[in-house]
């Protein structure tokens, strides 16, 4: 019954497509997330051209007698109005660029320095593995708060390194300070995320490193770097696929958290976690000042986790682990 | 050895399993008795359904994905898959009891040999705790395993693989069962140990009178210890005979090409051991003829077309084979 | 085995002191200093700050001087509320943390353990899908729009429970509710998952052969291995249960040490910052000992030697 699978072994990543497309949940969560991706990169655009409004277009014709900007849903405003008067779906769709970028740079940065860092230990062993892990533990145990506010201070205002500064020109205008915090922040977070990625990654090569395939390449005088990179991590591409579907929405959890403590995205820049974190100091009378981003955000990291459950389970049908 | 009365007796069997990829006809049509005191080798590679057959007439076949479709399990005269699932746990493990192929992990790597030991008989012949310890450590002395008293506290981990299957055995005997599957007792073992506990297998079915149903891919273990063979391919029996006729007179080119690949100490050095070419087919899509005929020797253009007849050679002995006759006189 | 938890322990001590000397690290790498707000200081006054603080002398010397002080386990009098010792603020604020992470820990596994055990039991049920999907919702909503909401709707909107302050078994419940929320979603999962792969294993198809009930077979034969990776997920829980803390501290106006480490990492409060983060991470590996300990009774084929 299980010999066909050995033979069809070249279309492996075939059937795992197949395999994710046959769950309902991944699919959906697929969806939710292509079409946040679409809603969040042309919908402020779209809302411009129709209705007018901008993320931070403060209206100054509030009615006479009006005593707040707070307005509840409505035709023009289907998420109501922040208490400056500005709209909330132009705010929330603004804040999701923001969210998801922080989800996407800042896993890819974990994703850089965590398969580095496991490929090498694993592949060195020994001594240098030994390093490297408690390393690991070290950074494990101090409080990642404490990691992520210290690299915004080294790194932040006249300190950002050109490179940030580049890249938050290439999204902004140039020489914009508080995108050039953002983008710092991303990398920050990318900086404490990577530890658990690392450990993954160790695990896989430590298993894969005495097969033949590898003794083959060293017998041919590959290259060590060249045996880790070209040889061992794409062989250990499944769990790191898996593993960073599942690291997005952790990060933009956890930026949420950075912006409701305020340490995260500041005005007059919005992310999801900011704007949910400012709905809530009015949550009694203005609820949906918190519903609409919080609820966006939740239904994100759901489609997000619910996407990285089906990819586990299609690309590692034997072993599902949590 | 045969007596009175028929202890199982299974009709046209069909147990399916739902994949990603069909229906796998796992079983397909099974049919065979095995009398009293009997003991039935059932012979066939990974995946032609040996296993599948005995644990649907355990009942313990995971629901979903398989699924018992049709046929009768008749067990001492009573039908099992009519039984309610509480009427069933009645007869597994007291009446009807297994031993697993892999002794390392069929035991609850967890509890200790006693309390796994202890809960059967506890259960089935209502033993006090005091009543069934010290019916484990007996029971662990018929299975030969030294200084039981001690031992009988031990956890799994602490037995090697061939000591871990004399407790499985122990542990399916507790209750003295009238009929015994063992499901590729020997595989996981060394081959000394084999030998040991297929001699202990014989011993004790000797002793107590247990039918057995001994299921191996190796026609070597069964030569020995069976009064008949049914060897399976893709879910379905290719040919029935009591092991004598069997070996001597096979009707089926599938049966023939096991028996050379048996390795034969008599055997000329040198000349390479026989193989039955190819792999088992997919089960999931099975050819429209033989699903034996890509891998068979003498198979002709009929046998890739048609599905080939189930064809009576005497009372005892049928193949499932175009040209069973002419295997049979062949040889 | 004492040997074992022996040797474990005295490692704890210069695993700490290690940490310790990171963040102090951490803390010296980033620009600035606490004394430094927003106006700037007359250089007289900056000096006299300097000297009063040691800062003038080389960071060896500093460093060496801070390290001898925690070794005896002195961290010093905080720089934020002047001339109180760091050993009494951690002491009068650990008990709320403590209190609403333990409470919440343990809602987590009451419920966690019983919803993935049934999840698992009856798999592709509808309890199944629908306990799983709450699960993965409770994963999803950040704990500080939680925990607001549940303010909204059980104080503001029916008055059945106070919204905030430390006072009462009452005043308990949302904040643990808040708390627990994403762990009882976690341990459901793990527990789900463990169980599922326990119940495929050969031996509960022996445990089923033998004529045990269901009951019998899950809770006798399955439980033991299908919770282990909930013991292992204890460790990080309970460490990451600090963080948590910070929020639910924050929304319901509870006098935590969360609260207090966030902000003496904002007020660069070195003292407190090294004292909270070395209590954090002796309590981190004591937690992490004993999970490893109970792997122990738990699973008898691991020996500590």
């Amino acid at each position: 019954m299980s010999n066909n699978e050995t033979l069809k072994g070249t279309s492996l990543w075939k059937d795992a497509w197949k395999r994710l497309l046959k769950n309902k949940l991944a699919v959906f969560g697929l969806v939710v997330i292509v079409l946040m991706v679409i809603a969040v990169t042309i919908g402020p655009a779209i809302i411009r051209m129709t209705t007018g409004y901008t993320a931070d277009y403060v209206p100054t014709d509030i009615g006479e007698g009006e005593l707040v900007a707070s307005f509840p849903p409505s035709m023009a405003h289907p998420m109501g109005t922040d208490e400056l008067g500005r709209d909330m779906l132009a705010r929330v769709l603004q804040g999701g660029r923001i969210s998801l970028m922080v989800g996407i740079i800042s896993t890819l940065v974990s994703l850089i320095v965590g398969v580095s860092w496991g490929a090498i230990a694993g592949y060195m062993g020994g001594r240098v593995d030994n390093i490297m892990m408690r390393i690991v533990d070290i950074i494990y145990a101090i409080p990642y708060i404490l990691v992520v506010i210290v690299l915004l201070s080294v790194f932040g205002g006249p300190n950002t390194p050109e490179w940030i500064q580049w890249l938050s020109s290439k999204f902004g205008g140039a020489g914009n300070q508080g995108l050039n915090q953002i983008f710092l922040l991303f990398f920050a977070l990318g900086l404490v995320s990577w530890l658990t990625m690392a450990r993954v990654v160790r695990g896989q090569i430590l298993s894969l490193k005495n097969q033949e395939f590898v003794l083959a390449a060293k017998a041919t005088g590959v290259s060590t770097p060249a045996i880790i990179f070209r040889h061992l991590v794409p062989n250990a591409l499944g769990p790191v696929i898996v593993y960073a579907t599942l690291t997005v929405p952790s990060v933009m959890l956890t930026e949420a958290f950075l912006s409701f403590l305020g340490i995260g995205v500041q005005a007059p820049y919005a992310s999801w976690g900011s704007l949910a974190s400012d709905g809530i100091q009015n949550i009694a009378v203005f609820p949906w000042q918190l519903i609409f981003p919080g609820v966006t955000m939740a239904l994100t990291l759901f489609s997000l986790n619910f996407l990285g459950d089906g990819l586990r389970d299609a690309l590692d049908p034997q072993t599902r682990k949590f | 050895m045969n007596n009175n009365g028929t202890i199982l007796s299974v009709n046209d069997l069909k147990t399916y399993f739902q994949t990603e990829d069909g229906v796998v006809k796992a079983v397909d049509g099974i049919t065979f008795t095995l009398a009293k005191g009997e003991t039935l080798g059932i012979v066939g590679e990974s995946g032609s359904g040996k296993s599948v057959t005995n644990l649907s007439v355990m009942r313990l076949i995971p629901e979903p994905p398989g699924k018992i479709v049709g046929g009768d399990i008749i067990f001492d005269g009573t039908d099992v898959r009519a039984l309610s699932i509480d009427e069933v746990r009645k007869i597994r493990g007291k009446r009807i009891a297994m031993i697993f192929q892999d002794p390392m992990t069929s035991l609850n790597p967890f509890l200790k040999i006693s309390t796994q030991l202890m809960e059967v008989t506890q259960l089935h012949l209502g033993h006090t705790k005091q009543q069934a310890y010290e019916h484990a450590i007996k029971m662990l002395e018929t299975v030969g395993i030294p200084d039981a008293k001690s031992r009988v506290d031990g956890y799994p981990h602490e037995f090697s693989g061939g000591m871990r299957q004399r407790v499985m055995i122990a542990m399916a005997l507790s209750c003295d069962p009238e009929l015994l599957i063992a499901d590729e007792p020997t595989t996981a073992l060394d081959v000394t140990i084999q030998a040991q506990i297929l001699e202990l297998i014989k011993d004790l079915r000797e002793r107590m009178g247990t039918s057995v149903i001994l299921i191996t891919h190796d026609l070597g273990v069964v030569a020995g210890m069976t009064d008949k063979i049914i060897v399976m391919y893709a879910g379905k029996v290719f040919e029935q005979a009591p092991t004598k006729e069997l070996f001597e007179r096979p009707a089926n080119p599938y049966t023939k090409g096991l028996l050379k690949s048996v390795p034969d100490p008599a055997h000329e050095q040198g000349e390479p051991l026989y193989q039955i070419p190819g792999l088992p087919p997919d089960v999931a899509h099975l050819p429209p003829g033989c699903p034996f005929a890509e891998r068979c020797d003498r198979a002709e253009d009929i046998c890739r077309s048609e599905y080939p007849p189930f064809v009576e050679i005497n009372e005892n002995h049928h193949s499932l084979c175009h040209f069973a006759k002419e295997v049979y006189d062949g040889n | 085995m004492l040997s074992f938890i022996l040797r474990r322990l005295l490692l704890i001590i210069p695993m700490a002191l290690l940490v310790v000397t990171v963040t102090w690290g951490l803390i010296r790498i980033a620009p600035g200093n606490f004394y430094i707000s927003e106006r700037a200081l007359p250089e007289a006054v900056e000096r006299n700050i300097r000297e009063k603080y040691g800062l003038d002398r080389p960071w060896y010397v500093q460093y060496g001087k801070m390290m001898w002080n925690i070794v005896r386990g002195d961290f010093g009098n905080s720089l934020k509320y002047r001339g109180q010792p760091v050993n009494e603020i951690i002491r009068r604020h650990f008990p709320y943390s403590a209190t609403i992470g333990i409470l919440a820990y343990l809602l987590a596994l009451l419920v966690g353990l019983t919803t993935g055990i049934i999840a698992a039991l009856k798999q592709n049920s509808p309890f199944d899908y629908g306990s799983m999907a709450v699960s993965m919702l409770g994963l999803s909503v950040p704990n500080f729009v939680l925990g607001p909401l549940l303010v909204l709707v059980f104080a503001l909107w029916l008055f059945w429970l106070p919204p905030a302050r430390w006072g009462g078994i009452s005043s308990l419940i949302l904040p643990v509710i808040t708390l627990s929320a994403i762990y009882i979603a976690y341990l459901a999962r793990l527990t789900r998952a463990g169980m599922l792969e326990v119940m495929r294993s050969d031996y509960i198809r022996t445990a089923r052969a033998k004529g045990l009930d269901e009951k019998t077979v899950l809770l006798k034969h399955g439980l033991r291995g299908g919770i282990i990776p909930v013991v292992s997920f204890t460790g990080p829980a309970l460490a990451s249960l600090l963080a948590g803390t910070v929020v639910v501290e924050k929304v319901f106006a509870i006098p935590g040490l969360g609260n207090i480490f966030i902000q003496s990492v904002l007020n660069r409060d070195e003292p407190l910052i090294l004292g909270i983060v070395a209590f954090l991470s002796i309590l981190v590996m004591v937690f992490n000992l004993l999970v490893d300990i109970s792997y122990g009774f738990l699973d008898p084929r691991i020996r500590y030697d």
